[in-house]
């Protein structure tokens, strides 16, 4: 790899670097790094090594699918990434914090600070609002009433719900609760957009819908991470970590995946320009 | 999450499942009702005893000098033998006795029974006459209705007038004046000066049934054997030492008994409070009553809720993950549980105040026990089923507290 200050470095080896630093916090554009991240679960006196030293880094405002087959430990890695687990070796760093070394309460507010989730199944409380749940993130930040109302209300204009601030989960569609579930990950302008299967419950069309929600999102400037076992999905990202048996199998840009795929389109540009540093 | 937040998800959720949580709360329900009720009516009855039963029957700042005394606690066979063998107090008594007290003391000596009681209107009934001597009508403070009260000098020339209350005018001279009209006691004719104002009841029992006849008119030997009182009240005058006044009636009756300073004394020296310490024992007793009822449906009422909870946090398993996942600390679903039981049971506590208010009032509407809100009551039906709420949500709230975001998100 050319190193020299003319030619930028390559994404591939700024990973490498940042990856191998242990101990040091990365340069606060790194928004996740992990390294050698592992975990096992004792699934009745047999342990089950779900991954198995991982090393991840994600930079601000990429926007990333992360697949691999059922058993792959993908979802596990969404959990630690999503700080609702921490690994039992290695370690995670989200916007220059050691998460992988926090307590409960630490790791709740930096769920609450720094991630916002949009589930496969919606999640969204049923007997609330979809003002309500987009306001949710807030009680927990303790914004005031008022303001918590405000910011809900514009990240529900956000993604075109203004309408239907007050109908609850059931009175909405699939797609429009997706919506909500999107507005109430953005409430608290979080580090990073945690997506898991988003579009495992809807139909081809709302899927589409919802993908481009996520382009616009990522577009944008926000870091939006995709865990997908679905390759059409995973193909709006550009990058896409491919686990497998609790490892990185591959690290790519979308082009090797697309081409892999069979689909190859306008979209696809040079590898390098998106993520290097000029 | 802040607390009012906390409490209106918790209503929110008690609406949505109404006839769950009214089942819930029904525990804590019947036992605030019963503390409310209860307490009510020993408070009714404790403020009737202080202000209106002792003061009617003996009088702030009096004592009575007996025989035995009229308001007995617990006696024992052998103590009651003692009693009625005692001798009794005499009108020769009463002179000596007044005489060592300060001046401005009133008193009134008393003698009464049941004796037969006609008018031309009314057939003959056994009711209470008394026999009075002395300051009788200054020192019940009574006040009169019709005519007015038997004067110093018929007191002393014995002159055959009576004073009755509401009732026996009601009973013997139905839609009639009484005045100057004939009431035969115990046969003797007497005329009729003056009625009482109505005193009330206590317990049901009219205060209204007297008749007050000088004590040297004819009734004085109908009522007692020559020369014998029941009673000799004796009123004090403004602020005096009532201990010290009760001391010299004791000792003047000491020396008139010539008892021996061995010996104890075989006459009794009521005041109100000695009157009202029988009440002060029976009302502890039924103040413990009135704690172990309501404490029995309060610890079901704990059971049912802790239960519920527990329900709760199984059924919302999912709902704990998502507030977890959005930032929920342990604390804040530790106190959203704690604040849903505890609103939980304290709406069954308003219940429950207000369905005791209501029983205590329908008692003492159909019964004649008195009721009493007391006020101290409701602020410890509302502090208790806010307790019962917090104690029966611990368990079942750091359960909640405690469930792996992963494991709840995935639940059904």
């Amino acid at each position: 790899m050319p190193t020299t200050e003319e030619t930028p470095v390559s994404i591939t080896a700024e990973r490498q670097i940042v990856t191998l630093q242990a101990g040091q916090a990365p340069d606060k554009d790194w928004v996740i790094v992990t390294r050698g991240i592992k975990r096992e679960y004792d699934m009745g006196g047999e342990i089950v090594r779900a991954l198995r030293g991982v090393d991840v880094a994600i930079r601000r405002n990429e926007y990333v699918a992360i697949m691999g087959p059922s058993g792959s430990g993908k979802s596990t890695l969404m959990n630690l990434i999503g700080c609702l687990d921490t690994p039992d070796a290695g370690e995670y760093w989200l916007s220059g914090d050691l998460v992988s070394s926090m307590a409960d309460d630490e790791l709740a507010r930096v769920r609450n600070r720094e991630i916002g989730f949009v589930f496969q199944t919606f999640n969204l409380l049923p007997r609330a609002t979809a003002l309500h749940n987009v306001e949710l993130p807030l009680v927990y930040a303790g914004v005031p009433a008022d303001e918590r109302r405000k910011r809900a209300k514009a990240a529900l204009d956000r993604v075109q719900l203004g309408d239907r601030m007050s109908h609850r989960p059931n009175e909405l569609s699939g797609g429009q609760r997706q919506r909500v579930a999107i507005a109430r990950a953005l409430v608290n302008n979080p580090a990073i957009l945690l997506a898991d299967e988003p579009t495992g419950n809807l139909d081809s069309t709302t899927s589409e819908e919802i993908m481009r929600v996520f382009e616009s999102l990522a577009a944008s400037g926000q870091t939006v991470i995709m865990v997908t076992h679905e390759p059409d999905i995973a193909a709006h990202a550009r990058r896409v970590i491919v686990l497998r048996d609790g490892m990185i199998e591959s690290d790519d840009r979308r082009e090797r995946f697309a081409r892999k795929d069979g689909e190859r389109g306008a979209l696809f540009d040079s590898p390098v320009a998106d993520h290097a540093i000029p | 999450m802040p607390f009012l937040d906390a409490i209106r998800l918790a209503l929110a959720q008690i609406r949505v499942q109404k006839l769950k949580s009214f089942f819930t709360l029904l525990g804590v329900t019947i036992g605030v009702m019963f503390l409310i009720a209860v307490v009510s009516i020993v408070e009714g009855m404790s403020s009737y005893m202080e202000h209106d039963f002792v003061g009617k029957l003996v009088g702030v700042n009096t004592v009575s000098l007996r025989h035995i005394p009229e308001i007995g606690g617990d006696v024992s066979e052998a103590e009651w033998r003692e009693m009625i063998r005692r001798p009794r107090i005499l009108i020769t008594d009463v002179q000596p006795v007044v005489e060592a007290l300060p001046p401005g003391t009133l008193w009134s000596a008393e003698g009464y029974d049941n004796v037969s009681l006609s008018s031309q209107w009314a057939k003959p009934t056994m009711l209470q006459a008394s026999a009075v001597e002395g300051d009788y009508f200054k020192i019940r403070e009574m006040k009169i209705e019709l005519g007015r009260v038997i004067t110093p000098q018929e007191m002393a020339m014995g002159t055959p007038v009576v004073v009755i209350g509401q009732e026996i005018a009601n009973r013997f001279f139905p839609n009639l004046d009484p005045l100057n009209r004939q009431l035969k006691v115990a046969g003797l004719p007497y005329t009729v000066v003056g009625v009482a104002e109505s005193q009330g009841s206590i317990f049901g029992i009219s205060l209204d049934r007297f008749v007050i006849a000088p004590y040297r008119s004819p009734l004085r030997h109908v009522v007692n054997r020559p020369l014998v009182i029941d009673a000799l009240k004796i009123k004090a005058s403004g602020d005096a030492d009532m201990t010290e006044l009760q001391e010299t009636i004791r000792q003047v009756m000491r020396g008139r008994h010539k008892l021996r300073p061995s010996q104890p004394d075989n006459f009794a020296i009521e005041t109100s409070e000695s009157a009202l310490s029988f009440w002060t024992n029976i009302k502890s007793k039924l103040v413990i009553a009135g704690v172990v009822l309501p404490a029995i449906g309060l610890i079901v009422g704990a059971i049912v809720i802790m239960n519920i909870m527990l329900v709760a946090v199984a059924e919302r398993t999912r709902e704990i993950g998502i507030r977890k996942a959005l930032g929920a600390r342990r604390r804040d679903i530790m106190s959203q549980f704690l604040v849903e039981a505890a609103t939980l049971s304290t709406v069954g506590a308003a219940i429950g105040i207000v369905t005791g208010i209501l029983l205590s009032q329908f008692i003492a509407a159909v019964s004649p026990l008195p009721a009493t809100v007391a006020p101290w009551s409701i602020v410890t039906g509302v502090i208790v089923g806010a307790g019962v709420g917090i104690i029966s949500g611990i368990y079942p709230a750091s359960r909640a507290s405690r469930l792996d975001p992963i494991l709840a998100l995935r639940s059904e």
